[in-house]
């Protein structure tokens, strides 16, 4: 925790315009640690952290406390597969987090590009919950139906509608419903030579959306009641 | 020996080879494999990027009714995925009882209790361990004498909780591949990402990681998978990435029960080789 708001304080006594530089500016500020540690001990760290911390808004709060304890230390970045892909490094993501710049995060494809293959919660030397903070942001910006990840969402939501039918997906009417509700026919389209290969060995079959058993119906209810508290 | 067994959705659908060949090879070794009744899907990857609470309820509700049954305390998964939302439950609930709580509030609304008894086990895991080479070696009918296998563990199976094997260099198949006469091709990217649902989503993301592991691969004559996802994204794509890399990126790919199966005696009939995606001409020659 006292790390974290080291950095905090850090990057405000530097008045560093860009988020993403934190890194360098560690490296041409090492000399000054000493100094900066002093004033912590003064106690004044917590005073500034908690003028910085007052406009994060709760939504957030949970999310940041999962990565309160980040060094910065880009070993997440270096173990992820999907880094090469990303707008925000997984490390400058966390960055974010911690100063609750939801513009940035959630304009941000890189918590989507999370495949959870949780190679940098297992290496973390801070051992925090790094995968679970991605699926956090999924949640998240699932529960708010941001614009920007609707492909990702309506992909999940599809899946889960049909289970929530079903009891268990049929993968023909998720994809069914997934497609509808992208309402571009292009996006299917790119599935055809795949569909047709696994038709013909019998592994899926054409399903037309149907309303199904609903054996989970009270789970799913019962889930959203407490999620609304 | 005998154990509860959880299939999942896939296996009843893409990954049917997967189901098949697993109850064979079990039956064969005399394992008893005790179908969980009216098991539910257990949320993949999709409860978990939707809500939290649903993606712990969705397996506590099977590991529940799991509890149940009197066949046995453990249940066998061959699914990574499924596996890990399993896991999960297990993992968590021992450690946090106030989840626990919110989870078996859930249950209610089915009559059920969770009560953290049942143990999950990967497929790998229990056939790597509880009948290992040892049950193998006796039983092989046709030794796989010099073909070389490139063992894919893929994620979910290894991370994040290190149950059976070194979760970043995973060895676990080595001697069971090498229990039926075949070498271990040498190289690192048994635990890599093969990319999972990004492959619908972002192909552009998932082709690079797969085309990185085929690319790899190169030398072996196949590799062998135990997960659903992983097995789809590995074979189903070999032909875009060729196209893509202007490289031959063709490459058996197999379940790790349809490989033993395979050696043991078992039919392609049995072992459902008809509905892989991808097995060489090269390959069955070797066969």
């Amino acid at each position: 925790m006292s790390k974290s708001i080291f950095f905090v304080y850090l990057s405000k006594i530097n008045k560093i315009n860009s988020i993403y530089n934190l890194q360098s500016t560690i490296e041409n500020h090492q000399l000054q640690r000493g100094s900066v540690m002093n004033i912590a001990e003064n106690m004044e760290i917590e005073k500034v952290a908690a003028t910085i911390r007052e406009p994060v808004t709760d939504s957030l709060a949970t999310i940041r406390n999962m990565v309160s304890a980040c060094i910065q230390c880009g070993t997440c970045t270096g173990s992820c597969p999907n880094a090469f892909a990303m707008d925000l490094t997984p490390r400058q993501l966390w960055y974010n987090v911690l100063m609750g710049e939801k513009e940035a995060i959630f304009h941000s494809r890189t918590f989507f590009l999370c495949s959870v293959c949780y190679c940098c919660t297992l290496r973390c030397p801070r051992g925090l919950p790094l995968t679970d903070t991605m699926s956090a942001l999924k949640q998240m910006a699932a529960k708010e139906n941001l614009a920007p990840y609707k492909k990702n969402i309506r992909f999940y939501k599809s899946f889960m509608e049909s289970v929530r039918r079903h009891g268990r997906v049929r993968e023909m009417e998720f994809m069914t419903l997934y497609f509808l509700s992208m309402k571009n026919p292009f996006i299917p389209i790119q599935f055809v030579p795949l569909g047709i290969k696994l038709l013909g060995k019998g592994k899926v079959s054409f399903e037309i959306p149907s309303k199904g058993s609903g054996v989970l119906e009270s789970i799913f209810r019962k889930v959203e009641a407490l999620e609304r508290g | 020996m005998k154990y509860l067994y959880y299939p999942g959705c896939s296996l009843e659908g893409t990954a049917l080879e997967y189901n098949a060949s697993t109850q064979a090879f079990m039956q064969e070794l005399e394992v008893d494999l005790l179908e969980l009744k009216d098991w539910t899907c257990c949320g993949a990857s999709a409860a978990e990027a939707t809500s939290f609470l649903l993606s712990l309820a969705l397996p506590a509700y099977n590991l529940a009714m799991a509890e149940e049954m009197n066949g046995s305390k453990e249940i066998l998964v061959p699914c990574s995925a499924c596996y890990l939302n399993l896991k999960k439950v297990e993992e968590k609930s021992r450690k946090d009882p106030e989840l626990l709580d919110k989870i078996n509030t859930i249950l209610k609304e089915k009559k059920l209790h969770f009560h953290g008894q049942v143990r999950v086990r990967h497929l790998l895991d229990v056939v790597a361990h509880d009948v290992g080479p040892a049950k193998i070696v006796p039983r092989v009918k046709n030794p796989f004498n010099g073909l070389n296998i490139a063992p894919y563990y893929g994620c979910q199976c290894l991370r994040p909780y290190p149950v059976f094997d070194d979760p970043e260099e995973p060895r676990s198949m080595e001697p069971v591949i090498k229990a039926v006469g075949a070498k271990i091709h040498p190289w690192n990217m048994g635990g890599r990402c093969c990319g999972a649902s990004h492959m619908t989503t972002k192909p552009e993301v998932a082709l690079e990681l797969v085309a990185a592991i085929l690319k790899a691969a190169r030398g072996a004559d196949a590799i062998v998978t135990v997960c659903p996802m992983c097995q789809m994204n590995l074979e189903a794509y070999q032909k875009k990435i060729s196209e893509k890399t202007k490289e031959d990126m063709r490459m058996t790919i197999l379940y790790l029960p349809q490989f033993l199966g395979l050696a043991m005696g078992l039919s392609e009939q049995d072992l459902r080789l008809d509905l892989n995606l991808s097995i060489t001409k090269k390959f069955r020659d070797k066969l």
